[in-house]
Order: C-alpha cells, then sequence, then structure tokens
C-alpha cells in the first residue's frame, strides 16, 4: 500500500479524508413535483408552485428517481432499506424555499455499501483498496442565487429547486488525493454504468463536501473540516492536499482546527473559510409529515435488479479471463460505460467480420482502440460519444488489416481520412488505391532499385550487420508507397541480399 | 444552556423509569424556558422579538413547555413513534413532466420580481 | 314562502331541481345576507359574483333540461384556508395580507365541479390556530349568539373554524368548509349550535389547504344538520394523487346511507372524559346523549381511553412542530407581506417579515415547535410526542374490540366571552381536550348540537368512529339530532 504522509515540522501526518457527493438522479422530472430537470432553461421556467412552496402545495415523489438510487445502492452491494422515510432538514436561506429541504437524515433508503478502487493504473489488481461507503440517502436540490446582476440585489432562480439528488456518503476511509480521486472517479464510471447520474460534474450534476483532518499516525482522528462543493475530480485532490497542509500548518503552530465549512477557490487551489456561515445550525430534522413512510416491494426491488448492467469491475474481470486482454487495456475499456460500449460493438461486428471469434479479434480490437481511436480523438478534442468513427467502420478498417487488404501503416492513414470525411474504410481503400500488393516482380523490381542505391549498406549487412535488414525493408515499403505486403516484402528481401 | 439539556435528558429519563412522580420531571425543569432561550429559539425560527416580546412571551413558554414535560411520565419503552395515523402507505407518481412552464404564476404574488427572477436583499457569501 | 336563507344544502339542492325557486335567487337571497352582517365579520372577502356565476350555470343547466350537479346552485362560504384562485386567501394572518393563489384547492374545487358558488372567504384563527377566533389578523369573528342573560357580551364563535360556524349559525350560507387540526370544526360547531364534521384523516385532500400540521390537518363540512353535513363531506372528500397522505378509498354515498336507526351498535361512552371539575350542565347533556341513542337502539357502554390525559401535552408538541417548519415559507420572498428595514440583510428580512407578519399565537407556536425540535430535544419531546400518539391510538382500537362508535361532549364548556381565556394559553388549549384525541389518531368525528345551557348557549355532543366509519358517526349523529330536536337559533341583532 501506498503511504501518503506530509512531512511536518514535528513528524510525519496520516490524511484521513471522507467524501459525500451529491450527485443529481437522471430523471426527467423533479423529485417531489412534474416540473422538468432539464439544463440551462430561462430562470424560473422549469417551477412548479410545489417547488415555488406555494401555500397548501404539497410533494408527491418521483419513482423513478427512487429506482436509481436503488439501484445505485445494488451497484455498491450496500443494503437496500425496504422501509426509509424522508425528514426535513429545516433552515431559512432564499434558494430553499419551502424553508426545509427535504432529505433523509434518520431512515436513508440504502444503508452500508462498498467502492472498490484500483491504485495502481497499470496493474488494476496490484493494488486494491475497499473504501467504504456509509448511507445514501435521496433528497431536493436548492435552487441558485444570482449575485452579480444588481448592485445590491441577489437574484433567485428556483429552476433546480427540487431536482432530485442522491447523497453518498463514504466512511473517512481514505488516505490520500490519490484515494480520494480514486474512488470519486470509480463512482463516477459506476453512477454512469448505472444510468442513474450522467456525472457531468462540470454541469454541477455532480460534486463533492470533502471532510479532512490530519493525526499523527496511530492516533485518533483529528477535527475535520468540511471544504463544499468541490466540482471535479482534479479540484478535489488539489483541496484535499492543500487543506491538509494548512491543518498541519495550524497544528504545528500550536493552534487548534476549527471544525468549520470552508470553500475551495480553485483559482488560488486554496481552501478557505466560509466566515458567513459560520453561525451555529440546528437543522431540527423531523420526519416529513406530508410523506408517509417509503415502503419497497419485492417486484420494485427485482426490478431494480434486473436492469442493473455488468458493472465496471466484472466487465474489466471478464475482459481479461474471457477475451484473454491485458489487464491495462481491460482497465482502459471498461473506465468509461461508453468506452466499454464501444469495445463490445467493435468486437461482435470485428468477430462477425472475420468469421472468428470474439476472443480471437479481442486483443487486436482492443490495441487499435487505445492506440489509435483514442489518439485519434485526443487529437480532435471528442469523446468516444462523439466519435466521428463508428464501431462498425472501425471493424471494418480492422478486417481489412487483418485480411491483408492493407498494411497496419496504410490502416493508420485510412483512419486519418475516415476521420475526415466519415467514408467507410473499404471505400476509401478503394478510391485512394491503398490495397497491398503481393505482386512479386513488382517488389522484387523496386528491391532492386533499392539495393542497386545502397550498395555500401547491401556490403554492410552481407559483412553481417544484420540489424540494416530493417532498413532495407523500410526502404522498400517506401518505395512501394507502403503498400506492399511486409511478409512478402521480407521473403523476396532475404531472397535477394542471399 | 447546560441546565436545559440536563432537564431534557430528566424528562429521557423518566420514560423509562415509569414509577417516577411527574413532580420530579417538572421540578427538575422549573424555568427552563428563559429570555435567552427564547431569544436563541426565536432566532433559529427567523422571528425578530422586541425585548417587550421576549419579557412577555419567556414566562409563557416555559410554562407551556412545562405542562407538555408531563409526557415524560408515559412509559413508551417498546412503543414505536407514529408514523401514519392511518395505515398507509408512500405513493409514487411516474417520471413524467406535468409541470412547470408557468413562470407568471410562480412570480405573480412576488414582493420583488425583476427579469424573471426574486429579487431579495443581495446576499454575501 | 321561507326565507330561501332559511333553507339548508339538501332543501336548496332539491328546490332548485325542483324548480321551486331558481339558483338566482337562492344566490341573491345569501349575497344579500352576506352583505348585511358585517358586524359579525364572518366573511374576509365577499365573492358574490362566484356564487351568482355558478347560479347562473345552474339555472341555464335546468333550462336545458339537463341534469343538476350534486351541489348545482348551492352558495357555500369557503374557510380562508383553503387556496381559491384569483381570490386572496390569508389564512388570516397579515403575513399572507394580498395573496392571491394562481390556483385552487383539489376540495374547492370538487365543490365548484359539483355545481356550488362561493359566497366569500371566512374569517379564521390566525393559520388555523387558535380555539376562538381571537387570533385572526383581521379582527375576532362574533358569535351570532348572546347569553340569554340581556347582557351584550360579545361571545366566541369557537375556533378555528370561527368565520364557518358563525356564518352558518347566522344563516350567511347554508353551509361551509371548515378545517379541523384539534377541533377546529367540532368546537365552533358546538358553540353555535350547528353540526360539523371532521372526516378520516386522508379523506379530503390538503392540496391547496394552508398547512398548521399536515399530519393532523383535514378538511370537513359545517351545516345547519347532519343531513347536510353528509352531502357536503360527500363532494368534498375523494382521492387526490397530488396529496400523497390521501386515501386510495371510494367516497360512500353518506347521504343514501343515512339511518338514525342504531340498533345493534354499541356506543362507548370514555371514563377519562369525565374530567375533574366538568360543568354539570356539559355531565348532563352527555347522560341525555346517552339515553337518546339507548332510544335510537344503541347498546351503550363504559370504556377507558387510559392516555386521554396525554393527548393535549402530545398535541402541544406535535402541531407545533410541524407548524414551525410548515410555517418557515413565510418569508418575504415569493408572496405576501415583506418587511425590509433599511440596511437589513436577508435574514434580517426574514425575522422581520415573520415578526410584524405573525401574530402572538402563531410566534408561540412556531417557537414551541422549534424548540422542542432543537438539538438535543427531539427525542425527549418530539419523539415521545409520536410514541404517545401510537398510545393513544392504540387506546381507540382496543375500545373498538368492545363498541362501534363513541359519544362524548364536543367541548368542555359553551362559547366564552371574547378576550375571557386569551391571557392564558392553556386554559385556551384546554377547549380542545375532547377532541384532541380522535385527530392524534385520524379518526372520523362529529358534533352536533344537543341543547342549550342555563344562558341559552349551544352545547354540543360528540360522536368518535372508526377509521374510514364516516357512516357510522352520521348515523348516530342523525339519531341524536332528531331526539335533541334542536331548534334553536339566534336572534339576528347584527
Amino acid at each position: 500500500m501506498s503511504s501518503y504522509r506530509i512531512q511536518g515540522a514535528t513528524g510525519e501526518w496520516e490524511v484521513v479524508i471522507g467524501l459525500e457527493v451529491h450527485a443529481q438522479v437522471t430523471s426527467k422530472a423533479k423529485l417531489f413535483s412534474g416540473a422538468s430537470t432539464a439544463f440551462g432553461a430561462e430562470p424560473n421556467t422549469q417551477v412548479s408552485l410545489v417547488d415555488a412552496a406555494m401555500p397548501g402545495m404539497l410533494p408527491v415523489p418521483n419513482r423513478e428517481c427512487i429506482r436509481q438510487a436503488v439501484r445505485t445502492g445494488m451497484a455498491l452491494n450496500a443494503v437496500i432499506n425496504k422501509w426509509s422515510r424522508f425528514d426535513r432538514k429545516n433552515y431559512f436561506y432564499a434558494d430553499l424555499p419551502q424553508g426545509y429541504q427535504i432529505s433523509q437524515l434518520y431512515h436513508p433508503l440504502v444503508g452500508e455499501g462498498v467502492i472498490e478502487v484500483s491504485l495502481d493504473e497499470k496493474d488494476p489488481e496490484a493494488e486494491i483498496k475497499q473504501i467504504g461507503v456509509e448511507r445514501i440517502h435521496v433528497e431536493q436540490d436548492a435552487g441558485k442565487l444570482m449575485h452579480d446582476q444588481h448592485p445590491t440585489r441577489s437574484y433567485v432562480d428556483l429552476n433546480r429547486s427540487g431536482v432530485a439528488l442522491m447523497e453518498i456518503v463514504s466512511r473517512p476511509d481514505m488516505r490520500s488525493p490519490a484515494e480520494a480521486g480514486a474512488y470519486l472517479t470509480k463512482l463516477r464510471s459506476i453512477l454512469r454504468y448505472v444510468g442513474s447520474c450522467d456525472g457531468n460534474m462540470d454541469q454541477g450534476s455532480m460534486r463533492a463536501d470533502v471532510n479532512v483532518s490530519v493525526r499523527k499516525p496511530g492516533e485518533e482522528l483529528g477535527t475535520r473540516t468540511e471544504t463544499k462543493n468541490v466540482n471535479s475530480v482534479r479540484f478535489v485532490m488539489a483541496a484535499i492536499e492543500h487543506e491538509a497542509m494548512r491543518q498541519v500548518d495550524v497544528l504545528e503552530s500550536g493552534s487548534k482546527i476549527v471544525q468549520e465549512t470552508r470553500l475551495f477557490d480553485p483559482d488560488k487551489g486554496e481552501t478557505r473559510s466560509m466566515r458567513s456561515k459560520e453561525e451555529a445550525h440546528d437543522y431540527r430534522y423531523f420526519p416529513d409529515p406530508d410523506l408517509l413512510p417509503l415502503v419497497l416491494d419485492d417486484a420494485f426491488l427485482d426490478e431494480c435488479r434486473a436492469t442493473l448492467p455488468e458493472l465496471p469491475d466484472a466487465k474489466r474481470r471478464r475482459y481479461e479471463t474471457d477475451l484473454g486482454l491485458p489487464a491495462y487495456n481491460a482497465a482502459v475499456l471498461t473506465a468509461e460505460a461508453e468506452t466499454a460500449r464501444w469495445f463490445e460493438a467493435l468486437l461482435a461486428e470485428s468477430a462477425r467480420i472475420q468469421k472468428k471469434g470474439e476472443a480471437e479479434v479481442a486483443k487486436a480490437a482492443s490495441n487499435w482502440l487505445i492506440s489509435e481511436l483514442f489518439g485519434a480523438l485526443n487529437r480532435l478534442g471528442k469523446d468516444i460519444e462523439h466519435s466521428p468513427v463508428s464501431p462498425e467502420q472501425g471493424a471494418e478498417l480492422l478486417g481489412l488489416v487483418a485480411d491483408g487488404t492493407i498494411s497496419g501503416s496504410i490502416a493508420k492513414q485510412v483512419l486519418e481520412i475516415m476521420l475526415e470525411t466519415g467514408d467507410a474504410p473499404g471505400k476509401i481503400v478503394e478510391d485512394k488505391g491503398l490495397k497491398q500488393t503481393s505482386d512479386t516482380g513488382a517488389i522484387e523490381a523496386e528491391i532492386a532499385k533499392v539495393l542497386e542505391a545502397n550498395q555500401d549498406k547491401v556490403a554492410e549487412y552481407r559483412g553481417g550487420k544484420d540489424k540494416l535488414f530493417g532498413f532495407f525493408v523500410g526502404q522498400t515499403m517506401k518505395a512501394m508507397q507502403g503498400k506492399a505486403n511486409p511478409q512478402v516484402v521480407n521473403e523476396l528481401l532475404k531472397k535477394a541480399l542471399g | 444552556m447546560v441546565a436545559e439539556v440536563a432537564s431534557s435528558a430528566s424528562v429521557a429519563r423518566t420514560r423509562f423509569a415509569v414509577a417516577q412522580p411527574a413532580r420530579t420531571v417538572l421540578a427538575a425543569s422549573a424555568m427552563s424556558v428563559t429570555k435567552e432561550t427564547v431569544a436563541r429559539v426565536a432566532n433559529l425560527a427567523r422571528i425578530a422579538l422586541t425585548e417587550e416580546e421576549l419579557e412577555r412571551l419567556a414566562p409563557e413558554l416555559d410554562n407551556i413547555i412545562g405542562w407538555v414535560e408531563q409526557l415524560g411520565e408515559v412509559d413508551t419503552a417498546n412503543v414505536e413513534p407514529t408514523t401514519a395515523v392511518i395505515p398507509n402507505t408512500l405513493r409514487l407518481r411516474e417520471d413524467v413532466v406535468t409541470d412547470g412552464d408557468c413562470r407568471d404564476d410562480v412570480l405573480a404574488n412576488a414582493p420583488q420580481a425583476e427579469h424573471g427572477f426574486f429579487a431579495v436583499p443581495k446576499v454575501i457569501e | 314562502m321561507t326565507e330561501l336563507t332559511d333553507l339548508g344544502v339538501r332543501a336548496l339542492r332539491d328546490g332548485i331541481r325542483g324548480g321551486e325557486f331558481s339558483a338566482r335567487e337562492v344566490a341573491d337571497a345569501y349575497t344579500d345576507q352576506v352583505s348585511r352582517a358585517k358586524e359579525l365579520n364572518a366573511f374576509l372577502v365577499e365573492t358574490p359574483d362566484h356564487a351568482l356565476a355558478a347560479a347562473k350555470a345552474a339555472d341555464d343547466a335546468r333550462a336545458k333540461g339537463d341534469t343538476l350537479a350534486p351541489l348545482a346552485g348551492v352558495p357555500l362560504g369557503i374557510k380562508d384556508l383553503f387556496c381559491t384562485k384569483g381570490v386572496e386567501a390569508t389564512a388570516g394572518s397579515h403575513i399572507l395580507e394580498g395573496f392571491k393563489p394562481p390556483y385552487e384547492s383539489s376540495v374547492s374545487q370538487r365543490l365548484w365541479d359539483a355545481g356550488a358558488g362561493m359566497l366569500g372567504k371566512l374569517n379564521m384563527d390566525q393559520f388555523a390556530m387558535g380555539s376562538s377566533n381571537e387570533t385572526s389578523a383581521f379582527g375576532n369573528v362574533k358569535s351570532p349568539w348572546r347569553r340569554s342573560d340581556g347582557g351584550n357580551a360579545v361571545l366566541t364563535p369557537g375556533g378555528s373554524s370561527g368565520g364557518s360556524s358563525a356564518a352558518v349559525a347566522a344563516r350567511l350560507c347554508p353551509a361551509a368548509t371548515g378545517t379541523d387540526t384539534g377541533g377546529s370544526i367540532r368546537q365552533p360547531a358546538s358553540f353555535t349550535g350547528i353540526s360539523g364534521i371532521k372526516p378520516t384523516y386522508g379523506r379530503c385532500s390538503r392540496w391547496g389547504v394552508i398547512a398548521f400540521a399536515s399530519s393532523l390537518d383535514q378538511a370537513g363540512a359545517m351545516a345547519r344538520d347532519v343531513t347536510d353535513c353528509a352531502i357536503l363531506l360527500e363532494q368534498m372528500a375523494g382521492f387526490d394523487p397530488k396529496d400523497a397522505t390521501s386515501l386510495d378509498a371510494p367516497v360512500p354515498n353518506w347521504e343514501a346511507g343515512l339511518s338514525s336507526d342504531l340498533k345493534g351498535k354499541r356506543i362507548g361512552v370514555p371514563k377519562e372524559y369525565r374530567m375533574d371539575g366538568m360543568p354539570a350542565e356539559i355531565e348532563a347533556l352527555w347522560q341525555q346523549g346517552i339515553d337518546w341513542v339507548k332510544d335510537a337502539g344503541a347498546e351503550v357502554l363504559e370504556v377507558s381511553l387510559p392516555h386521554t390525559k396525554y393527548a393535549l401535552p402530545a398535541y402541544y408538541i406535535i402541531a407545533p412542530a410541524e407548524a414551525s417548519s410548515n410555517l418557515a415559507r413565510y418569508d418575504g420572498v415569493r408572496y405576501g407581506q415583506r418587511d425590509l428595514p433599511d440596511g437589513a440583510n436577508l435574514q434580517e428580512m426574514y425575522a422581520a417579515t415573520r415578526d410584524h407578519g405573525f401574530g402572538d399565537e402563531v410566534k408561540r407556536r412556531v417557537i414551541i415547535g422549534t424548540y422542542v425540535l432543537s438539538a438535543g430535544f427531539y427525542d425527549a419531546y418530539y419523539t415521545q410526542a409520536q410514541k404517545v400518539r401510537t398510545l393513544i391510538a392504540r387506546d381507540f382500537d382496543m375500545a373498538w374490540q368492545d363498541c362501534d362508535l363513541l359519544l362524548t361532549p364536543t367541548a368542555p364548556s359553551a362559547a366564552f366571552g371574547l378576550g375571557e381565556k386569551s391571557d392564558d394559553p392553556i386554559a385556551m388549549y384546554l377547549n380542545d381536550v375532547f377532541t384532541v384525541p380522535s385527530s392524534l389518531a385520524g379518526l372520523p368525528a362529529m358534533s352536533v348540537p344537543g341543547g342549550l345551557d342555563k344562558q341559552g348557549l349551544p352545547l354540543g355532543l360528540q360522536v368518535i368512529g372508526k377509521a374510514m366509519d364516516e357512516q357510522g358517526v352520521l348515523n348516530a349523529g342523525l339519531a341524536l339530532e332528531e331526539r335533541a330536536g334542536f331548534r334553536a337559533r339566534p336572534e339576528a341583532w347584527w
């Protein structure tokens, strides 16, 4: 296990981290009202009278939000509580129209679960850590305050008010920024696999409250601070790093850590105290009398379980054992649901075209996807969901390489053209005359010219400098504009060089 | 504050000690609701009470709280709190957009609405 | 011809159907009564146009030969706790002054769908918190009743549905909606010599009814007799998917099911309701009620509800706790009054708005509710109160093993004079001692007039039934009504 330690003046310090992740549940309508959850609408247009907390308005829960939270719990191997309740968390703020947030304190929907994180990218099984999940509960999001539109007023937009969130609370099991980063990345991956949250951190669909404390290794837990609403994996890691350092400095200077809420400033890369919210909170939680206990029956739970997809860990292991992929490839391909989906489509189509088993074509397909397509998409700044090349086109291209129609290097050229034009690879090869040739006469003629032009190297080769063979292959291929069958070139060259 | 916590704890304890007369509870909590308590609670409830209101309310509330504390004498061991008065469980609605797109209605009664927003005094976060 | 305003819901409905008079004549007669009774302060808003429109619809339908809706042309008073589209709804509080809901409560919508019209919005205790109507921000309602001592002491019409009770008793409307959280329909009905029923919790939708205490609030009917209560409640009740606590059960045809024959019914008399210091007249009326139900064929037996004395304290934890949260939305941001002192920040605006907008009793209860929910107190107060509530409900369940209905007085006294109890909150709270236990248990209960006390003021008897047995409650009420022969009505002095 890697052990992350902060080297202070008084010795080593250990960091203890817990994350509370707020994930927006994927649903069309809000948790307790029929208003839309779509992002980016005009202010206050996606607000029902319930969301605006008009007098006498009542909440009725959205089945899909409950279902998605249950499926998420199942994906984390968590206890699903068949009996749960909604509670009110009471406080006054302009983004909270009811004067309370409907949440779950006493009886959350989902209990204890676990997330497994890999700390070694190259070898996912080498360093695995189990991070405990304490609970998942469902709650309403608040509205939004705008401070920059008027010199003396803040403006309230309730479009987000009432959107369903899952709060996923980890145990304080993480000990380094890297572990927290891996946890958050893995959690996001699972949510996207399950389809319960889109994981768009830049749109606020996922944000984390980061609890950090430091202690001397082996000592009792220290006082923690909570840094609110950090909205990227990178920022979470940076916030932990800064906050842990700050705490060590405070403690080593003889002061105490104040249990408080802090904000992360991404521009400065530091956390600061939210003095305006320092006032002691007393949320007066109590069961929401507008909502009865939520009781889930077996049919509901069975449906939730039946619709769970294969999850990233299971998929990764299957890729390794059933498809024989290297651990690294399997990890890369399963990290994101979209990638795995793309890869599996590519695999199925490749197997069909090449009339082989998936395991036989998997390695070449995975290598091509990871090194060729990912590289190309990276240059284009696109993710796989928006790839200009479809899995079917990719499979066709791989098929052309496999049956010897084109060489690997020509395949790279063809891919570039595919990305530009969107044309099918077969058509490109045809139009541009890129088919590789096994015409021995043509190749022999080019070999003769190459040997003629490089007599000194021929002499060196014949004198025992075997390494020069590659040079002759390269020259010949170049002369053939890459279209020669490399095997044939090899054979003919060996013969010619005798 | 410390005295209050102690008195509430004694209320809690008597739940498991039925034989204990209610008087003990009431005596222990004598004048538990002070003016300072009312001021603190009123602040939590965002009600700006004047000094006179505090003077008047404190003994009244103390009296009421003292009166309700007789509940402490009821043995409720092994009794579940009521969750639904009439046996009934929560119905769930389908995930369909049926509402919203009624900004005029939402803003119609606002003391101050501008540019499609509710307006409040500037909040410094 | 009798005065149209002497007619109740059934007589008006049948008369309009039979063409004895037009709905327009009814609406005119009642709107005229309303406009001449300002002294009672029962109406906060008068809506003659609404009543006239419903009357026109009824008369037009009849002219065309269409079948008339169940309440076609019947004008009603609506308690101001119900949100009514485009008509100011204040819940009797300054904080909601000027608020015109852009929506109609489910219950009032059902009534309009049944052809009824609205005469206006009825005054009430602020946010339904009160038993005398003195907590209204718009002046108390005066009871149409006066003591027979010849004095002019102004009496309470009861609360919180005091505008409703006064308006029905004074013949300003044939019937009215009320809401009952701990007795707010039954106690004012008792004080004004009318009938009022609170159905099983969940029968009437709470959607669009301004919330006081969500687990207790229940709308119901107030009218001059039991039959009218049955007719009105039948139209108010019904499943509403917009209220998660609404009962998904068919509404029986209560009017058709009415029968005052109580043969085979066992009626329990809870011994714990015989409280120390209960006025002899109340005691005597109760005995009279027992004799009446026996006369109607019922078997009467004594039962025990051992946790009765804890009902009020439990109620005064649970209801304020829920209220403290339900009333948090009145913050001066989205509707109602805003008080923004110079230079005030957001939180100061909230505090000023709520200090000036809420009346004393509301503040008292919000602060009590906040206190009992605050850190370190929650279990000792709120959880304990909800456990006691379980025991109170269990008491009723035990009683139902021996009997079908319970008979009790509605209130421990007749109407008192305004100002007589307003200085002592607990004395005021004790008014609800007989009505609160059934509220905590969510049971249907009604008050019917039994007689007059020696000062000539009405006294009510309460019937409590099993959950969903409104029919049993109404039938026992009808049996009492027939035998009581209550005909007294207040002289018009207003």
